[in-house]
């Protein structure tokens, strides 16, 4: 317990010097980039909590992701709720999800279950692309505020301090779970679920609140989108890069860790942002795909497996 | 026959057409030791499984403990003081030997809270020191032999604190001494008040353990009884060797 509230004594600080750097660096653009990279953080270590610590690998990212997008426009036209609030409701909203797709598909395993998610993505989009009140297929406006309704500045550097306590929670929260009985339930789901189930391990419940809590944060990570882009639509919202990302910088970090998502997720999503300004936009994707072909090749557990042992 | 633990009752189980366990009867004392063996394919495993819920039988009913156990999940039959090893070693290889035996303590003893009748809620640490694997309590699976694997699957299933162990075949590769080594082990836990199905091919520790003797050719019981008297049995004799 004092190891946890250390460690997030020790979170808290880090982002707190991130925030004063973007302060001091005094650019839009660096609150542009740095929310990609946190929302990145969110999300890797979202997937890393059902697919680092329970090996149930998750193509579904972006459904996720989308329900938490798609509820703040929702929101956004019938209420006049709060952001953190919003963000907070895409949560639970993607977390019910989580557990209906987990009852669904949790009996399925390996590669069968990867599968199950990615078509319950692809189910998801065609819902939202028919659904005419968010949109449908034309997208949604969101008009953003000009000024941030706390510290002052622009309306993105709150956005980007939203993201910055959100990547804070995700990351106390996988540390905590990874410690404690959860976590060695979760890892022994990972390891052989058979001989866990024999162990007195009760399977399915762990891996439903695996889902719930992995959902939950894809859908938290997912619901200011409408604020930082202003312009949502279906292609946009399900990008298949937010699934491959997703998966590509808990595997390039290591997943067995709360620390590989993290890195996997600084590396990879400020290489694309730096990318995406200096040579194209279309380039970031292939880096993905060959530093992971590097990954898969040269160091299979990730950064963090590179140097245990 | 002292109190029963274990009570199969007319359970059956079939895979398609072919018929693997028919109706086979069954009860074990508590605290008693029983052999079961069988030729290969006969069904040894698969009333494990039946008896822990990895498997659902068709038809029958288990009671362990006065609790029928119809649809139970194989967790909580774990909990309720029925813990098995797997034939082949299962170990968790991402964790350390005692994380492994951490898992069941965890899950399946402390959920009880109830105290078993083995006094090893002491920790993992005394779980490994049982079976002499102590000073490798920071190792992992992958550094281990083959009997100190098969020692770590008696921890783990040690670990849950249970009445009964069904052993499923732990000796099988095993050398001469290394079989003996196990068996005093075994015969340690029983004395400490643990029931015992043991599931050998390797007669010699079956005898020697064995206070009764269960016979499966086919998914049918042809024998129980006194070991001795078993073995000579024309039918067993016959289910092994041929007429």
């Amino acid at each position: 317990m004092a190891a946890n509230l250390r460690f997030t004594v020790g979170a808290v600080i880090v982002a707190a010097l991130v925030l004063l750097a973007a302060r001091l660096i005094d650019n839009q653009y660096a609150y542009f980039a740095g929310y990609v990279v946190l929302q990145y953080i969110v999300l890797a270590t979202a997937w890393n909590i059902l697919g680092g610590y329970t090996g149930y690998v998750n193509f579904g990212t972006a459904a996720f992701f989308a329900i938490g997008a798609y509820g703040t426009v929702v929101l956004h036209k019938t209420t006049s709720l709060p952001l953190p609030v919003m963000i907070a409701i895409g949560g639970v909203l993607s977390g019910f999800v989580g557990l209906g797709m987990g009852y669904l598909t949790l009996r399925l395993r390996g590669t069968f279950f990867s599968i199950a998610t990615l078509a319950m993505a692809v189910v998801v989009q065609t819902l939202i692309t028919n659904w005419d009140f968010v949109g449908g297929s034309r997208g949604a406006y969101v008009i953003r505020p000009q000024k941030s309704p706390i510290l002052g500045g622009n309306y993105i550097e709150y956005l980007f301090l939203l993201m910055l306590v959100l990547s804070v929670i995700a990351v106390v929260v996988a540390r905590a779970i990874q410690h404690s009985r959860l976590g060695l339930g979760f890892a022994s789901i990972r390891d052989d679920e058979g001989a866990a189930e024999t162990s007195g391990v009760p399977t399915l419940r762990l891996k439903l609140i695996a889902t719930v809590l992995s959902g939950g944060f894809m859908g938290m990570a997912g619901a200011p989108l409408p604020y930082y882009v202003t312009y949502l639509d279906p292609a946009s919202g399900f990008s298949l890069s937010y699934a491959v990302n997703t998966i590509a910088m808990p595997l390039i970090g290591g997943t067995s860790s709360w620390l590989g998502p993290v890195i996997g997720a600084v590396l990879l999503g400020t290489l694309q942002q730096v990318a995406t300004v200096t040579i194209s936009s279309a380039l970031s994707l292939l880096i993905v795909g060959v530093l992971l072909v590097l990954f898969v090749v040269a160091a299979p557990r990730g950064i963090v497996g590179w140097f245990q042992r | 026959m002292t109190e029963t633990l274990l009570d199969v009752e007319k359970v059956s189980k079939r895979f398609g057409g072919f018929v693997a366990l028919n109706d086979i009867t069954l009860r074990v004392g508590r605290g008693e030791r029983l052999g079961l063996i069988g030729p290969n394919g006969s069904g040894k495993s698969t009333l494990v499984n039946c008896i822990c819920g990895t498997l659902r039988n068709e038809t029958g009913v288990v009671t362990f403990n006065g609790q029928r156990l119809d649809g139970l999940p194989a967790h909580r039959r774990t909990r309720l003081g029925l813990a098995r090893s797997f034939q082949l070693p299962r170990p968790f290889h991402t964790m350390t030997l005692t994380e492994n035996v951490q898992v069941p303590i965890l899950y399946a003893a402390q959920s009880r809270g109830h105290q078993g009748p083995t006094a090893l809620r002491a920790g993992a640490n005394a779980l490994l020191d049982m079976v002499g694997l102590a000073e490798k309590a920071g190792k992992r699976p992958a550094d281990l032999t083959q009997i100190e694997m098969r020692k770590l699957e008696l921890a783990k299933a040690m670990a849950s604190d249970p009445q009964m162990l069904i052993a499923d075949e732990v000796m099988a590769g095993l050398s001469h001494r290394e079989v003996d080594e196990i068996l005093a082990l075994l015969m340690k836990l029983n004395e400490a008040g643990v029931t015992f199905i043991m599931i050998e091919h390797i007669m010699r520790a079956v005898l020697a353990f064995s206070q009764r003797l269960v016979v499966l050719v086919a998914g049918r019981k042809i024998a129980d009884g006194l070991p001795q008297e078993v073995i000579r049995d024309d039918d067993v004799v016959a289910a092994y060797l041929g007429r």
